[in-house]
């Protein structure tokens, strides 16, 4: 279980803070949903979650990043990523641009952790089948679509085999068909109980994969709950952020004075 | 001339040698040009003058001397694109980490190189996007030069707002670790290739001798 207790945080030279007395906590094998506008917090929340804020980015933070109980404020972010990893929205930045192959690239956390080449080997193929990407093995990772690239760069946190996952907008460059890519990916991971938190402007999306979703507004969390509630709720759009869209069209047939019975918003996992 | 074998020579048995020439001459070319114009004009000490164009004149001195510099020029930016040419960087990166080379020093090294591309990538797309809004990068001379500033000035910023995401990325791979990394795999290393590598070393030891003694122009 991942918990940020009290978090608030502030960027360095900033002058007020980015996130203010966050309490959430993650259960194993759950995939939460982080919604909010732009610069309300989503990616800073996330660099505090995967551990990254404030070791790697500087600033000052007041509260904890629990990780199982353990307090894993301050450690070495070497430390935390068998436990969280965290992937950013642009693939091609998350590429090690060292690796000739896929299979390489996958490889490179594991081997940045010291482990046996045979173990090595074992995590990047359990990481290549996990998200269904073995056919891509022997590609040169620069020349994938943005989809397939962003594939790999989950497999490479994959065969660190951290239990929990931060996503930050891992769909925001991808078309159509790399979004149900990674969709797909998680909806299987989550299954094998990993834990995600998956920070995204596309609520249709969330609701389809999400157990949980929390709002955040001008660094505060302000709304938490079952993804079919908060995704349905009316404040939604004050905070910046779009209802998935059979919510919307129910309330557009509403206004226009149509009955929407019959139409159902299934915005479940 | 020896220097000029030594690159050419490899060049032909790893079949790059229109991509050398094309690299050496684009690298060169800048610096080779001006080196040529100020040694040929203001080499001091010139006697026999070829001819004078207003204050500046050209002697046959500085002529060979700015031939000289040339070559250096083109044999340098030969040798160095022909290493990158002829070298995979990912082989590059293995053998230095499995020599002992930090693994932070072979990344870098490796990424450099890497990075050359895709920032080449980055200035296409900035100059199709610029001259959507009507940058002029085709006109006369004047203008392309006014339209430098607003594509390289994207380049650079777009390029330094990626260091930032991109070395996060790393740390969140734990490419930050204390300790070696594993290694998945060696580049092969023949023994041929040992016995080369070693007589280059006792080529360059011997040429470095020569020099120092006068026995070699």
């Amino acid at each position: 279980m991942l918990t940020l207790e009290g978090v608030t945080y502030r960027y360095p030279g900033a002058a007020g803070p980015a996130l203010r007395g966050i309490d959430l906590q993650l259960a194993d094998g759950e995939v939460v949903g982080l919604v909010g506008a732009g610069e309300a917090g989503k990616s800073t929340l996330c660099l505090v979650a995967g551990g990254l804020a404030p070791r790697s980015v500087g600033g000052t933070l007041t509260g904890r990043l629990l990780i199982d109980g353990q307090d894993m404020t301050g450690r070495p972010i070497h430390d935390l990523v068998s436990h969280v990893a965290i992937c950013f929205q642009n693939p091609a930045t998350q590429l090690s641009q060292v690796a000739d192959t896929v299979y390489e690239e996958v490889a490179f956390g594991a081997l940045n952790l010291g482990l046996e080449g045979r173990e090595v080997a074992a995590r990047t193929s359990a990481a290549l089948r996990a998200l269904d990407i073995q056919t891509l093995a022997e590609r040169n990772p620069a020349q994938l679509s943005g989809g397939q690239m962003q594939l790999v760069a989950v497999a490479g946190l994959l065969a660190m085999r951290p239990r929990h996952l931060v996503l930050d907008e891992p769909t925001a460059q991808l078309d159509p068909e790399g979004k149900r890519l990674v969709a797909k990916a998680l909806r299987r991971l989550a299954g094998e109980g990993m834990c995600f938190l998956v920070a995204e402007h596309d609520t249709d999306l969330l609701a389809a994969i999400c157990g949980r979703v929390v709002v955040v507004d001008q660094g505060a969390l302000v709304l938490a709950g079952p993804a079919a509630e908060v995704l349905a709720d009316s404040r939604l759009e004050a905070w910046g952020v779009d209802s998935p869209a059979p919510i919307r069209m129910r309330r557009a047939l509403q206004s226009a004075g149509v009955d929407p019975a019959g139409i159902e918003a299934d915005i479940g996992p | 001339m020896l220097a000029g074998l030594a690159v050419g020579v490899p060049a032909i048995v790893g079949q790059v040698v229109r991509p050398l020439l094309k690299a050496t001459l684009l690298l060169s070319l800048p610096i080779g040009v001006s080196a040529l114009l100020v040694n040929i004009f203001f080499f001091p000490g010139g006697r026999e003058v070829i001819f004078s164009l207003g204050p500046v004149t050209a002697t046959v001195e500085g002529v060979q001397f700015a031939l000289e510099i040339l070559l250096r020029i083109l044999v340098i930016s030969g040798a160095v694109t022909l290493f990158y040419l002829g070298t995979r960087p990912a082989e590059l990166v293995v053998d230095l980490e499995r020599r002992g080379v930090s693994p932070r020093v072979s990344f870098v090294t490796h990424a450099t190189a890497s990075a050359v591309p895709q920032i080449a990538q980055r200035a296409l797309t900035i100059i199709d996007a610029q001259r959507a809004r009507g940058l002029d990068t085709q006109g006369g001379l004047a203008s392309r030069v006014r339209g430098i500033v607003p594509i390289v000035g994207p380049v650079i910023l777009g390029s330094i707002a990626e260091v930032e995401e991109r070395s996060m990325a790393l740390e969140a791979r734990a490419f930050t670790r204390p300790g070696r990394r594993s290694l998945l795999w060696h580049p092969p290393d023949s023994a041929a290739q040992r016995l080369l590598r070693w007589g280059l070393v006792v080529a360059l030891a011997l040429l470095i001798v020569a020099r120092t003694a006068g026995w070699a122009p």
